[in-house]
């Protein structure tokens, strides 16, 4: 197993810590992982994004050409990685904010409505956490939710701790959104 | 501190190993992108735990004479730097290279030269490798090319350094000081006491305990026979390190028709072309030298035989290449490919080079 | 005939320190300050029972070889780096007594940086300042003490403000700093002021004990092959022109600092 992923949108989005607990949680369920965060003035106020490889194996390069799952935030993002979805791969966009859906017919695409779930669940802050319950779902590697929270514990400061049945509960609201 | 598994950065794992293996001191200036390995030590506080010193010195200058003041009476010492800085740090390495002092400096490498950039760079190959200070002195430098690597290789570079009494450098690309990966904590090494200090380096300058005859750490020496004695020494030290010490790693090079020569982050880019060139039947062999100074010149000549040629993948112009040309003695065409200025190619851009420039 | 035979044990008003090296001639210039003010360190750590705890840092210019004299413990830095030196050893061995030996080029031109930070710091460490105005060890170059006026290798014409700029008063800086908790500015060239010279340093040195901060301890001196002048006259001539620049006496007895 190998699943090669990035995560795209503006800073502020929560990307590199969604990379962060996605990587967290697999080195909970003895996974091999890397994150690589985009670098440069594009991490302030730009976008910014993470590549995430969870593996049975070592990992070689932490820097990809193309990706098992891409997931973009905005505009900027969908066209700069909508071709760098490995055919037959997975390319998962939050419709907020698109006004040129992607066009790709060789992958799965799924529009994810995570900010109006976000909106209906009443905690915009929880947003990664909803888009991170979509893209556990499609992934084809089956990361046990129990490690998913351990995941989460590993990644917050303790006194955010009280925040993790809230960010569960995104987690799932998420994984429903995969239709 | 037990054996730990966590998910890290390169520059955090750093602070974390100086702590575990029982360094005595820390002595730095920030600069991007490696600040987080003093802002980690300073938020880690070992002075109560370990009982280790940290200290953000006034410039990278002040910084690496303190190591050399630390080093000097035998206590187990560290900076770290990026390249604009480490430039500066170059006199006082010349002087604990001189001095015969153990001490570990650390490069997370950016683009140069000048101020550059603050992205990833490997354009540091010659000042670590072949001088940077003034006089005739090497570095044992040890190129990390994972997380793992950056916690491994402070422990590695610290024995080495008090093995030989010589300064050793971990010299690591931008892209390993950013990326988390997992990585295993070593145990605690406690550090060592005022007594086995003494005991282990009866040449240091901490105090003439016992009235002992005095230690004395310089450089200075006018007398140009004397002088020439001391280098012949170093030199002669030189030599067993390099015996000993070479270190590499190679991924499947008896098997393939070419061979690609990288090393830290980039070699594990040079992995994933080489995977995604299997697949088009193209086979390539990696290898990686840990060590680049010294430089595993038999290794690669070794390698080289029978291959139809050598691509060398840095993130500079075009520096160990020259290294690996000397190793094999233009027996088979070897050609450099770099990206410059902290832009990092993709397998993809690698596996290209390698078609145009070696296949044809 | 050995010495013994001239000098009897009964006789005997002065002898050398024990803790400088008796078989080693120093390479000073006769006249040369240096050579009193090491005595004074020489007499001042063993009186004060350091011999075993004390480690020396020299620096590169005159006192280069500090480290041939007295029988102490001693690292040679850098040109100008003595004190980042000293505040490493000062810090990984607490019980050590450290001091740097430093020069006017050493403390206060290329080491400006690393002297006023360790000083700012409060480093538990003695730095003592060893100001003749001149460059002596490269052959007699303007330094950043020299006088206006004054003739100097690079100054031939003599020192000047608009070229030149003005002396640098190092110790007055060291003064206003919260780190430092002894100043002073002493000399050696009358028996009275070598006195002096030398209850500076026990208080400074014994202010490294207490862990009082750090003490600075300037000796305005004379370098009369620099100078150009014989040794009476290099007196002579610090004492009209030099103690007027750089006068002496004690600038701060006490560390005085707001902890906030």
């Amino acid at each position: 197993m190998t699943q090669e992923i990035i995560i795209a949108g503006f800073g502020g989005q929560g990307v590199l810590s969604m990379g962060k607990i996605l990587a967290y949680s697999g080195l909970m369920d003895d996974k091999e992982v890397t994150w690589m965060p985009s670098y440069g003035p594009e991490q302030r106020g730009g976008t910014a994004n993470v590549t995430v490889i969870l593996s049975d194996e070592k990992i070689s390069s932490p820097i990809l050409d193309s990706y098992d799952i891409v997931v973009v935030l905005n505009q900027q993002s969908l066209d700069k990685f909508e071709s760098k979805v490995k055919p037959g791969g997975v390319l998962i966009y939050d419709n907020n904010g698109i006004h040129k859906p992607p066009t790709r017919q060789d992958i799965n695409v799924y529009c994810i409505e995570a900010m109006n779930a976000c909106i209906e669940m009443g905690n915009s802050k929880t947003y990664n956490m909803v888009v991170m319950g979509a893209l556990l779902e499609v992934m084809s590697y089956k990361l046990p939710m129990e490690n998913v929270i351990k995941g989460l514990k590993k990644s917050l400061p303790e006194r955010h701790h009280k925040l993790i049945p809230l960010n569960e509960a995104a987690i799932e609201k998420g994984r429903t959104l995969i239709k | 501190m037990k054996e730990e598994v966590r998910l890290m950065k390169g520059n955090e794992a750093l602070a974390h190993a100086a702590i575990r293996y029982g360094f005595d001191g820390y002595f730095g200036y920030p600069i991007t992108p490696q600040s987080e390995v003093l802002e980690t030590l300073e938020e880690l506080m070992p002075w109560e735990t370990t009982g280790m010193t940290v200290l953000q010195a006034e410039s990278e200058l002040a910084a690496i004479n303190m190591v050399y003041g630390g080093a000097s009476t035998g206590k187990a010492v560290m900076t770290s730097s990026s390249s604009p800085g480490v430039s500066l740090k170059q006199e006082g390495i010349s002087y604990i290279a001189a001095a015969e002092l153990p001490a570990l400096v650390i490069n997370v490498m950016r683009g140069g030269p000048g101020l550059g950039t603050i992205q990833p760079s490997q354009a540091d190959y010659f000042q670590a490798c072949k001088g940077g200070g003034h006089g005739d002195y090497h570095l044992i430098v040890l190129a990390p090319s994972t997380v793992q690597e950056m916690v491994d290789f402070v422990g590695l570079g610290m024995d080495l350094a008090f093995k030989y009494t010589n300064p050793a450098m971990v010299l690591a690309d931008g892209i390993v000081g950013q990326m988390m990966e997992k990585v295993v904590l070593p145990e605690q090494r406690p550090r060592r006491t005022e007594e086995e200090i003494r005991k282990q380096c009866p040449w240091a300058a901490n105090g003439r305990k016992g009235l002992r005859k005095r230690n004395v750490i310089t450089s200075l020496e006018l007398e140009s026979s004397k002088m020439e004695v001391i280098n012949e020494r170093l030199q002669a030290r030189y030599k067993e390190i390099a015996k000993n010490e070479t270190r590499w790693e190679e991924i499947d090079t008896a098997d393939a028709d070419y061979l690609i020569v990288a090393f830290g982050t980039v070699a594990r880019i040079c992995a994933k072309a080489k995977e995604i060139a299997a697949k088009e039947g193209i086979k390539i062999g990696i290898l990686r030298p840990i060590t680049l100074w010294p430089f595993p010149y038999e290794a690669i000549e070794k390698a080289a035989k029978g291959k139809k040629g050598i691509l060398c993948v840095e993130l500079n112009a075009g520096q160990m290449i020259e290294d690996v040309r000397l190793a094999v003695h233009d027996s088979l065409p070897v050609e450099h490919f770099g990206r410059l200025g902290g832009i990092i190619p993709s397998p993809d851009e690698v596996l290209q080079a390698l078609k145009e420039k070696i296949i044809k | 005939m050995e010495i013994t035979d001239i000098i009897k044990e009964e006789n005997k008003v002065y002898c050398k320190p024990e803790l400088l090296e008796s078989e080693v001639h120093m390479h000073y210039c006769p006249g040369c300050s240096h050579g009193v003010i090491h005595k004074l360190v020489a007499e001042v750590i063993a009186e004060l029972g350091l011999t075993e705890r004390t480690v020396g840092v020299s620096p590169v210019g005159c006192a280069v070889f500090a480290y041939n004299y007295i029988d102490v413990d001693w690292i040679e830095a850098a040109h100008g780096r003595a004190p980042a030196v000293a505040t490493a050893v000062s810090r990984l061995w607490p019980d050590d007594v450290v001091f740097t030996y430093q020069g006017d080029g050493d403390m206060s031109a290329i080491g400006t940086a690393e002297s006023i930070h360790a000083a700012n710091r409060g480093e538990n460490i003695v730095m003592i300042f060893v100001n003749n105005a001149i460059y002596g060890m490269t052959g007699g170059q303007m330094a950043p003490t020299t006088l206006i006026g004054q003739k100097t290798a690079t100054t031939p014409y003599g020192r000047r403000v608009d070229l030149n700029g003005h002396p640098l008063e190092i110790t007055n800086l060291m003064k206003e700093l919260d780190g430092t908790c002894y100043v002073t500015r002493q000399s050696v060239h009358t028996a009275a002021a070598v006195r002096k010279t030398k209850a500076a340093l026990k208080k400074a040195f014994q202010n490294a004990i207490d862990k009082k901060g750090t003490s600075v301890v300037e000796v305005v001196s004379t370098c009369n092959s620099g100078w150009k002048m014989s040794p009476e006259k290099a007196n002579e001539w610090m004492a009209e022109h030099m103690f007027k620049k750089y006068p002496l006496g004690d600038l701060k007895t006490e560390r005085k600092y707001d902890e906030e």
